[in-house]
């Protein structure tokens, strides 16, 4: 067992892994992407009225947060052909990804949401608005500065979960990292090189969203 | 809640602006409003007085259909506001009531709740685009115009946090004018303003009571003030009306005593 590090091989192999990198960002955006927008669904449906359908939701999205992401992306996988929906590695990680990450996100959307004062609501009553326009035009605005943190967090904890979907075979980083691995003998580059290239992208986003909701508050004169 | 009691609308004969008919509020076992009864007629400026939690602001707030009520009816030129008719019979109302009658009324609050993302004019502009549906210039022109009315033209382009409180305030009650309410409704709109600015508050509304044909309820702390722009005096105490007159009847020869002691009170206080 040696543990020598070929830089000769190390930049042979880079190109490759940052090919497999442009997989993984799009992994990462499209399955933000969905969550973004379940998230917002799932926080206004909670707000909702219906008592019934309201508690419904409120504990499967605490089932879709307290089950490991690996166990969704297999079942959505797997089981999913079992009962007649057969989706493509991308499409059932893609799904699988976003359901989960909605399910946080709703949080984060809902605690951005309970941040604005009441007494918004109660101007948008007394200006006569209706509750669309109300959170669309009033409410939501207001929230977002509140919620850019938390969706920055999860932007980088979703990021960092994409590996996952290599165990249904989607060709993301760590797919390729494997592949590699198989097919030289050769582990310490590829992995280190993975953790490099996570690195690299993790950390400027972190700073990013400091930036962007300073900017966000500015823009909105709050 | 039997209300076969109360008429669908009220005869043209005898048709106040607004009239609450035995409305009763409670949270939980607090009743805050008790079978409360009260007309304020077309264009007619009353303010509300009395100590903390007698229930001033929750009268406004029920008017402004911010509060659902526990039993009674209020009418709105002389439809009921808080139901509707259906079947020839009067049910709660639903949110398309709501909206049709709310277009009547606006309301100032004490802590001016402005839109902090939208600048003075915006804010003025907001309502009139998306529930008017005027088109844009049309909203500007008219919010600029009243903008202008409460001195505040020349900060139009400023977001709420740039303004000082009698600045935010005058820009609500501008926000609130846009809508063309009827009836106007201010809820202690002075009192988390610094003394030297509120003068320039109640100027405003000193020129809604001379030049407008607004019908008005006032929550206020201002004794002098209201005395000097209303038409009535109604003092709240423990949910119920003790006493309401004229002003110079009302601060020169009060009847009942929790009134006398109340005046007292303040007069003490100032
Ligand atoms: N949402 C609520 N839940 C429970 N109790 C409430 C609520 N809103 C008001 N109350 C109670 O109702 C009573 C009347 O309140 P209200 O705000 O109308 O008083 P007020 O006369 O405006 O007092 P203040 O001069 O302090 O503004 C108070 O006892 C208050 O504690
Ligand atoms: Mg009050």
């Amino acid at each position: 067992m040696t543990f020598d590090w070929n830089w000769e091989f190390a930049i042979e192999i880079l190109p490759r892994l940052l090919r497999a990198t442009i997989n993984t960002l799009i992994a990462a955006g499209v399955g933000y992407g969905i969550a973004m927008i379940l998230g917002l669904v799932f926080a206004l449906a909670l707000r909702s009225s219906g008592r019934l359908p309201r508690t419904l939701l409120r504990e499967v999205l605490e089932f879709i947060r307290s089950t490991p992401l690996v166990v969704q992306i297999f079942f959505i996988f797997y089981v999913g052909p079992q009962v007649g929906i057969t989706l493509s590695p991308w499409v059932a990680g893609m799904i699988a990804i976003g359901l989960h990450y909605s399910a946080y996100l709703a949080e984060v959307y809902r605690a951005g949401i309970e941040a604005v004062p009441r007494g918004q609501w109660e101007s948008c009553r007394a200006l006569n608005l209706t509750t669309r326009d109300s959170y669309v035009r009033i409410i939501l605005p207001q929230a977002l500065p509140h919620a850019v943190p938390g969706m920055g967090n999860y932007l980088v904890g979703i990021f960092k979960d994409t590996p996952m979907l290599s165990v249904i075979g989607v060709t993301e980083l760590m797919q390729a990292a494997n592949s590699i691995g198989s097919e030289t003998y050769r582990f310490l580059e590829p992995y280190t090189l993975v953790g490099l290239i996570f690195l690299a992208l993790s950390l400027p986003t972190a700073g990013l969203v400091r930036l962007g909701e300073r900017r966000l508050r500015r823009k909105l004169g709050l | 809640m039997d209300l076969s009691a109360y008429p669908l609308e009220l005869p043209e004969s005898d048709r106040p602006m607004v009239r609450f008919m035995n409305v009763t509020k409670s949270y939980g076992s607090l009743v805050v409003l008790d079978s409360l009864n009260l007309d304020i007629q077309r264009g007619e400026m009353v303010s509300v007085i009395g100590p903390s939690g007698s229930g001033k602001t929750t009268v406004l707030r029920m008017l402004m259909t911010l509060e659902t009520i526990n039993d009674g009816v209020i009418y709105v030129d002389g439809k009921p506001l808080t139901h509707m008719v259906r079947n020839g019979r009067l049910v709660p109302a639903d949110e398309a009531h709501l909206r049709r009658m709310r277009a009547s009324i606006g309301m100032c609050f004490q802590h001016f709740n402005l839109f902090p993302h939208m600048t003075a004019l915006q804010n003025c502009m907001e309502g009139p685009v998306q529930v008017l549906g005027l088109p844009k210039a049309e909203a500007r022109a008219r919010a600029e115009e009243l903008l202008a009315m409460v001195g505040m033209i020349d900060k139009k382009d400023q977001h709420p946090s740039r303004l000082s409180g009698g600045q935010q305030q005058r820009v609500a009650i501008a926000r609130a004018l846009a809508m063309r309410p009827r009836i106007m409704l201010f809820d202690e709109v002075t009192s988390a303003l610094d003394p030297e600015v509120i003068g320039e508050v109640t100027q405003v509304i000193r020129k809604l009571v001379a030049e407008h044909d607004l019908t008005m309820l006032m929550v206020t702390h201002q004794m002098g003030f209201a005395r000097d722009i209303s038409d009535r005096i109604c003092f709240f105490y423990k949910g119920r009306i003790e006493e309401q007159a004229a002003p110079e009847q009302f601060f020169t020869n009060p009847q009942r005593e929790r009134t006398q002691q109340f005046l007292r009170a303040v007069k003490d206080a100032d």
